[in-house]
C-alpha cells in the first residue's frame, strides 16, 4: 500500500525521465505512449486504492523518509490520503489522462512533441505531489513545481518572446502568491510547531475564533492561493498563459492547476472556519473576481481569451463557495468545472486546429456542419457552464449561489448577475464560432476538417461528464443522495445553513427562464441580426471591457516600469556613484596624502637634523608637561 | 598514522609545485589528479566523519612557541561542508582553464593549487595566527591570477580589490593582537580566544575589527564595491574561485571565529548588522534586474545570496546557523555551475553582453536544459538544494525578527525575476547574432556538469546527507555563544 501510493506520482516522473532524456530518439508514437501510459497507470492505481480504502472515513498516513529537520520539529516527505486527495488525484490523473490523448493529435506535427509529453507528466508528478502531502511544504513543492511547468508549457514555443514573457509574468505572479504560502508556513513553524494538515485542522478546535495569528496565517495562505488560482489583484497572468498550446490550457489552466488554491483552503477549512475575517475576504475576493472576470469577457475576440476570463470568473465561484463556508459545494463547483471547461477548452483547440491556428472569433462563423462532433460537444460544454438543467454546471452553480445567499445578499446578487453574464458570452462564443456565415478566408474555408479521433474521443468522454457530472450533488430538494456531502463530509466541515426548498425552487425556476431569455437575446443580436464584434470599440465603456479595464497597463506603469528605473537608477547613482565613489575617494586622499607627505623626505640631511631637534624638544616638553 | 587535514594541506601544495615546473598540458593533468586526489581524501573523511561536536582528524604541532602559536588544524561540523565544497569545486575550475589560450599554464594551476591549500588552511585552523596567516596568503594567489590574466582595464581592478580586502584584513589583525594581549591564556589557540573574559566595550571594538574584514570579504553592502567589477575583470576561474568559495572565507569566519569570540558585542549590534545582510538582498536583487553583462549580473546576484547567508548567522538560532552553512555550500555549487555554463557561452561567442545572446537553445538543448536546472536552484526551486538553505535561513530569520524575514524573502520574487529574464535573453528565442556558433556540450563538459546537477538535485531530496554531521556542531557553537552571555 504503502509503496504504491509512491508509485502514484512516481510513474510520471519516469515518464518525464524517459522523455527529456531520450525522447529525442524514440519515434513520436512511442515518446507519446510513454507519457499515455504511465498517466493510465497511475489512475488505474487511484481508482484501485479508492476502492480499498473507501469505506474509512479517516486519512491514511504514510511517511517516507526524514526531509528537512528544524530545530523545533522534523518535517517528514508524507502522503495523507484520504477522498479529499482520491476526488484530486483521480481528477488530475483522468481528466490528465484524457488530455494525454488529445495532445498526441493535437501537437503531432510539433517538433518538441517529446518535450511536450515529458513536461506534460512532470506536471502530472508534481500536481499529485500538491494534493498527496500530509503537510504544507510537500504542497508546496507541488505548488512551485506545477508552477515551473506552467513556466516551461506556456513558453513551450520558445522561439516567440511574446510567449517567453506570458511564461515568466505567470511565474513571477506565482512566486509573489508563493511568498504569501511561505509566510504562511513560517507563521505555522513559528506559533503553531506543526505544518502537517491534520495537526493544523485538530489545533484550530482549540483555538480561539478570530485571533490575530490564525487570521494572519489564513490571510498569508490565502495570499498563496490568490496567486496559484488567479484571484484579484494575482489574476492578470492567467488571460496571458493561453500563450501556451491549447491542451495545457485545458489541463493547467482550467482544470487542474489552477485549483490548487481552492483545495488547500478546503484542506485546512477546519483553521479557514476558525479566522471568520479570512473567510470574508474570500467570499469579497470571490465574488469581485468572478464578476470582473465576466464583464471582460463579454468583449473578448479571442476564443481562448474568453475562455481564460470564464476560468477566472467560475474560480471566482469556487471562492465564494469557500468563503461562504461551503467547501464541499466548493469541491463540488471544482469537479463539473474541471469537466466542462477541459471539455470547451479542449473543444476550442479542435476549432483553432481545425482553422488552421486562427484564435479569433470575429474570423469563424458557420463552422457546425464541418466540425460535428465538435460542435456537439462544444454545445454540451456551453449549456453545462451556464447552468442549464440537468448539466453539471446547473447543480454545483445553484449549490454555489444558495449557500452565498444564506451568508449575504449582495454578495448573492453580484454572483446572479455574473451568471447571467456568463450564458451571455458563452453564448455569444458559441453562437459567433458555430453559427452564421463562414468569415474566414477561401484558403482557411478550404482546410476545414474534423479533428482525428484522437481529439474527439476525449471530447466525447468529457461531455459525458459535463453533462452527467451534476448527479453527484443533487439538492435536497430532489430527495437523492449528494454523493460529494457523504464523501467529504468526513474530512470537510459541511455547510449547516440549508436554503428552504421554497427558495431552492424559486432559483431554479428563475435561472430557467433568465437563460432563456439570455440565450435567446444572444441569438437575436448575434445571428439573426448577424451582428460581428467590431475592431474599433467605440465608447468610454466598451472600450475600458475590452481593453480589460487597463489593469495589465496599470500594473505595469505602477509597479513594472518603476521598478526597472529604479534598478538602472539604483545601479548608475547609489552603487556606483555614492557607494563606490566614497571608497574611491577614500583611496584618492590616502594617495595624495602621501604624494604631500612625500616633500619632507627630499634627502637634504640639514632638514633631517632640524627635524630631529624639533621632534626633541616635542618629546621634552610633553614630558614635562605629563609630570 | 599521519593526519587527515594534514594530507588534505599536502596534496595541493606539493602538485602546486609540480604543476609550477611542468609545461602545457602536462601541467594540467598533474593539477587535476592533485585535485580529484584531495576530493577523493575529502569524500573519505565525510564517510568517516562521527557526528558529534569534536575536531577530528585534527593535528597539533608547536609552530613558534615563543610566542604561543602553534600549527593546529582539525574538522567539526563548522568546516566539514566547505572543506568539501573546496576540494568539489577545484576539479571544475582546473577544467574551465584554457591551457592553450593561457600563458604560462604552468603557473596558472600552480596558483590555482597554492589557493586551494590556502583556502582549505583558512577552514581547517584552529589557531588564531595560522588562521590569520592563510587568510592572507589565498589573498596573493588570486591578486596574480588577476593582474596577469584579466582582459583590459584589470589592473585598476585587481589594486583596488586587494588593498580594500587588505585593509579590511589589518583590522581583524589588530583585533587578534588585542584579544591576544589580554586574554589570559597568552597564546593564539582557538580556545583561548572563546574564553577571553573581555569587558563588553572591548569586545565591540574587537567586534567591529574582524566584522570589517569578513564584510569586505563576503561581501556586505555597503562594502562590496570591489566585487562586481573584479568579477567581471577576473578570468572565468579567478571568478569562480572568488565566488564559490573564497567569499565563504568571510562567511564561515562570522561563525568560527567572530560571533565566539565577541558575542557580549552581538545584542548591541546585532539589529544593525542585520538591517545590512537583508537589505543586501534587496539592494543586489533590485541592481541585478538591470544589468547587461552575464558576470556583472551573477555578481550582484550573488551579492544578494551572501546577504541572505550572513543574515542567517545573525539569527543566532540553530535554523539560521545550519541553513548558513548548507546554503554556503549550495551556493558554491550554484554560482560555479552557473559561471561553467556563462564560460561555455564565451569561449563560443567571446562576449558577456546578454544583449548580443539569444536563441543558444535552438543550437544546444541540453545546455539550456542544465541552465534551467542550475538557474532553479539559484531561484529556490523546491527539490533543489538552493530550496532547504533558503529555507532553514529564512525560517531562522523569522525567529528572529519577521520584518527581517519578510524583506529578506523579497529574494522568493526578485531573484526569479532577473534570472528568468536572463534566461530568456540568452537562451529562449528566435537565432539571434551568435547562436549559430553555439554548439551543445561536449563530453568533457557534461562530465562536469552532472556532477554539480546531481548534488543540486540529491541535497534538494535528502539534505540530511549534510545537515546532520554538523548539527552537533551548531549545538556546540549556540551554547559557547550563549553561556557567555
Amino acid at each position: 500500500m504503502r509503496s504504491l501510493f509512491l508509485l502514484i506520482p512516481l510513474l510520471p516522473l519516469i515518464g518525464f525521465i524517459v522523455n527529456i532524456s531520450w525522447g529525442k530518439s524514440l519515434s513520436k508514437s512511442l515518446s507519446g505512449w510513454i507519457g499515455k501510459l504511465t498517466v493510465l497507470a497511475s489512475f488505474l492505481l487511484v481508482l484501485w486504492g479508492w476502492n480499498q480504502v473507501s469505506s474509512s472515513d479517516h486519512s491514511l498516513l504514510f511517511t517516507y523518509f526524514k526531509w528537512i529537520e528544524t530545530s523545533k520539529f522534523t518535517i517528514n516527505f508524507g502522503f495523507q490520503i484520504d477522498n479529499l486527495t482520491f476526488l484530486m488525484m483521480s481528477i488530475i490523473t483522468g481528466i490528465g489522462f484524457l488530455i494525454h490523448i488529445y495532445s498526441a493529435g493535437y501537437m503531432e506535427h510539433d517538433e518538441g512533441f517529446h518535450r511536450f509529453f515529458a513536461y506534460l507528466n512532470l506536471f502530472i508528478f508534481f500536481m499529485l505531489l500538491l494534493v498527496m502531502g500530509s503537510n504544507l511544504l510537500i504542497t508546496f513543492i507541488g505548488w512551485e513545481g506545477v508552477g515551473l511547468c506552467s513556466y516551461l508549457l506556456i513558453g513551450f514555443w520558445f522561439k516567440d518572446h511574446e510567449n517567453n514573457d506570458a511564461a515568466k509574468k505567470a511565474f513571477i505572479m506565482n512566486r509573489i502568491g508563493d511568498l504569501g504560502f511561505l509566510i504562511g508556513i513560517f507563521l505555522c513553524i513559528f506559533h503553531y510547531h506543526t505544518i502537517e494538515y491534520i495537526g493544523l485542522n485538530d489545533l484550530a478546535k482549540t483555538l480561539p475564533i478570530g485571533s490575530a495569528i490564525v487570521t494572519w496565517v489564513t490571510l498569508a495562505l490565502f495570499v498563496g492561493a490568490t496567486g496559484k488560482s488567479a484571484q484579484i489583484p494575482l489574476y492578470t497572468w492567467l488571460p496571458d498563459a493561453m500563450a501556451g498550446p491549447t491542451p495545457v490550457s485545458a489541463l493547467i489552466h482550467a482544470a487542474t492547476m489552477v485549483t490548487a488554491g481552492i483545495y488547500l483552503i478546503t484542506r485546512l477549512n477546519g483553521l479557514f472556519l476558525a479566522a471568520p475575517m479570512t473567510m470574508d475576504i474570500i467570499l469579497s475576493v470571490g465574488v469581485c473576481t468572478a464578476l470582473v472576470a465576466a464583464i471582460i469577457a463579454t468583449r473578448q475576440n479571442d476564443i481562448k481569451k474568453v475562455l481564460a476570463y470564464s476560468t477566472v470568473s467560475q474560480l471566482g465561484f469556487m471562492f465564494a463557495a469557500l468563503g461562504a463556508g461551503a467547501f464541499v459545494t466548493g469541491m463540488f463547483h471544482l469537479t463539473t468545472h474541471a469537466f466542462f471547461k477541459a471539455l470547451l477548452f479542449l473543444g476550442s483547440g479542435s476549432v483553432i486546429h481545425a482553422m488552421g491556428g486562427e484564435q479569433d472569433i470575429r474570423k469563424m462563423g458557420g463552422l457546425k456542419p464541418y466540425l460535428k462532433w465538435t460542435h456537439l460537444t462544444f454545445l454540451i460544454g456551453t449549456l453545462a457552464i451556464t447552468g442549464v438543467p440537468p448539466l453539471a454546471g446547473f447543480f454545483s452553480k445553484d449549490e454555489v449561489l444558495a449557500n452565498v445567499y444564506s451568508k449575504s445578499v449582495w454578495m448573492f446578487v453580484f454572483l446572479a448577475i455574473t451568471s447571467v453574464l456568463t450564458a451571455f458570452y458563452m453564448f455569444r462564443l458559441y453562437f459567433l464560432t458555430f453559427y452564421g456565415k463562414f468569415r474566414g478566408t477561401e484558403e482557411e474555408k478550404h482546410h476545414l476538417h474534423e479533428s482525428p479521433v484522437s481529439m474527439t474521443l476525449p471530447l466525447i468522454i468529457l461531455a459525458l461528464l459535463s453533462a452527467f457530472g451534476g448527479f453527484l450533488g443533487m439538492p435536497e430538494l430532489f430527495h437523492a443522495p449528494h454523493i460529494f456531502n457523504n464523501l467529504l463530509g468526513g474530512i470537510v466541515n459541511i455547510s449547516e445553513s440549508h436554503a428552504s426548498h421554497v427558495f431552492e425552487l424559486s432559483l431554479i425556476s428563475g435561472s430557467i427562464i433568465l437563460l432563456s431569455i439570455i440565450i435567446y437575446l444572444t441569438y437575436n443580436y448575434f445571428i439573426s441580426k448577424s451582428n460581428v464584434p467590431g475592431y474599433r470599440e467605440k465608447g468610454f465603456w466598451t472600450r475600458a471591457i475590452s481593453n480589460k479595464f487597463y489593469i495589465d497597463e496599470a500594473y505595469d506603469s505602477l509597479f513594472v516600469t518603476p521598478l526597472l528605473k529604479f534598478s538602472k537608477w539604483f545601479y548608475r547613482v547609489i552603487d556606483r556613484k555614492i557607494t563606490d565613489g566614497f571608497i574611491n575617494q577614500l583611496g584618492l586622499t590616502a594617495l595624495l596624502s602621501g604624494q604631500s607627505f612625500r616633500k619632507i623626505q627630499n634627502g637634504r640631511t640639514g632638514f633631517y637634523i632640524f627635524a630631529m631637534v624639533i621632534g626633541m624638544i616635542l618629546i621634552l616638553c610633553l614630558n614635562i608637561y605629563n609630570r | 598514522m599521519i593526519s587527515l587535514s594534514l594530507v588534505l594541506l599536502l596534496i595541493p601544495l606539493i602538485f602546486s609545485v609540480i604543476s609550477g615546473f611542468l609545461p602545457g598540458v602536462s601541467s594540467r593533468v598533474s593539477a587535476m589528479c592533485g585535485a580529484l586526489l584531495n576530493l577523493l581524501v575529502s569524500i573519505y573523511i565525510f564517510t568517516q566523519f562521527k557526528t558529534s561536536s569534536d575536531y577530528q582528524f585534527s593535528f597539533l604541532s608547536d609552530w613558534i612557541p615563543s610566542i604561543g602559536a602553534k600549527f593546529h588544524i582539525g574538522i567539526d561540523g563548522i568546516n566539514l561542508l566547505l572543506i568539501l565544497l573546496t576540494n568539489l569545486l577545484i576539479p571544475v575550475i582546473i577544467f574551465t582553464v584554457k591551457t592553450d589560450e593561457t600563458n604560462r599554464p604552468g603557473l596558472f594551476y600552480a596558483l590555482i593549487m597554492f589557493m586551494q591549500a590556502a583556502l582549505l588552511g583558512v577552514f581547517l585552523s584552529l589557531d588564531v595566527l595560522l588562521y590569520y596567516l592563510f587568510w592572507e596568503l589565498a589573498l596573493i594567489p588570486i591578486y596574480i591570477i588577476i593582474l596577469l590574466w584579466s582582459g583590459q582595464g584589470g589592473y585598476k581592478t585587481v589594486v583596488k580589490f586587494f588593498i580594500y580586502t587588505l585593509a579590511g584584513s589589518l583590522f581583524m589583525f589588530a583585533s587578534i593582537l588585542y584579544v591576544y594581549l589580554k586574554a589570559p591564556g597568552g597564546n593564539f589557540s582557538l580556545d583561548n580566544f572563546y574564553n577571553n573574559h573581555l569587558s563588553q566595550p572591548e569586545q565591540i571594538w574587537i567586534f567591529l575589527g574582524f566584522f570589517l574584514a569578513y564584510a569586505i570579504k563576503i561581501p556586505i553592502i555597503p562594502f562590496h564595491t570591489w566585487q562586481p567589477d573584479t568579477y567581471t575583470q577576473a578570468p572565468t576561474p579567478g571568478t569562480m574561485l572568488l565566488s564559490g568559495i573564497m567569499l565563504k572565507m568571510g562567511t564561515f569566519s562570522l561563525l568560527r571565529w567572530l560571533l565566539p569570540i565577541a558575542p557580549l558585542a552581538i545584542s548591541t549590534l546585532n539589529p544593525y548588522i542585520m538591517a545590512l545582510c537583508v537589505g543586501g538582498v534587496v539592494y543586489g536583487s533590485v541592481i541585478a534586474l538591470m544589468q547587461k553583462n552575464l558576470k556583472t549580473l551573477l555578481a550582484y546576484s550573488s551579492l544578494a545570496h551572501v546577504g541572505l547567508i550572513s543574515a542567517g548567522v545573525f539569527a543566532l538560532n540553530a535554523d539560521g546557523f545550519n541553513g548558513a552553512l548548507l546554503q554556503m555550500f549550495n551556493h558554491g555549487v550554484i554560482i560555479v555551475g552557473l559561471f561553467f555554463i556563462v564560460d561555455i557561452i564565451h569561449n563560443k561567442t567571446n562576449t558577456y553582453f546578454i544583449s548580443e545572446m539569444g536563441g543558444f537553445r535552438n543550437n544546444a538543448p541540453t545546455m539550456a536544459f542544465l541552465f534551467l536546472i542550475i538557474l532553479l536552484a539559484s531561484v529556490a526551486m523546491p527539490l533543489t538544494n538552493g530550496f532547504i538553505g533558503e529555507f532553514l535561513l529564512l525560517n531562522g530569520i523569522f525567529q528572529y525578527n519577521v520584518a527581517a524575514s519578510i524583506i529578506g524573502s523579497s529574494t522568493v520574487i526578485l531573484g526569479a525575476a532577473y534570472m528568468l529574464k536572463m534566461y530568456q535573453r540568452t537562451m529562449l528565442g528566435a537565432d539571434y547574432s551568435y547562436s549559430k556558433t553555439i554548439t551543445d556540450l561536449n563530453f568533457g563538459e557534461k562530465v562536469f556538469l552532472f556532477p554539480l546537477i546531481a548534488i543540486i538535485l540529491v541535497i534538494g531530496l535528502f539534505p540530511s546527507i549534510l545537515l546532520d554531521p554538523i548539527k552537533p556542531s551548531v549545538e556546540n557553537l549556540l551554547n559557547i555563544i550563549k553561556i557567555v552571555k
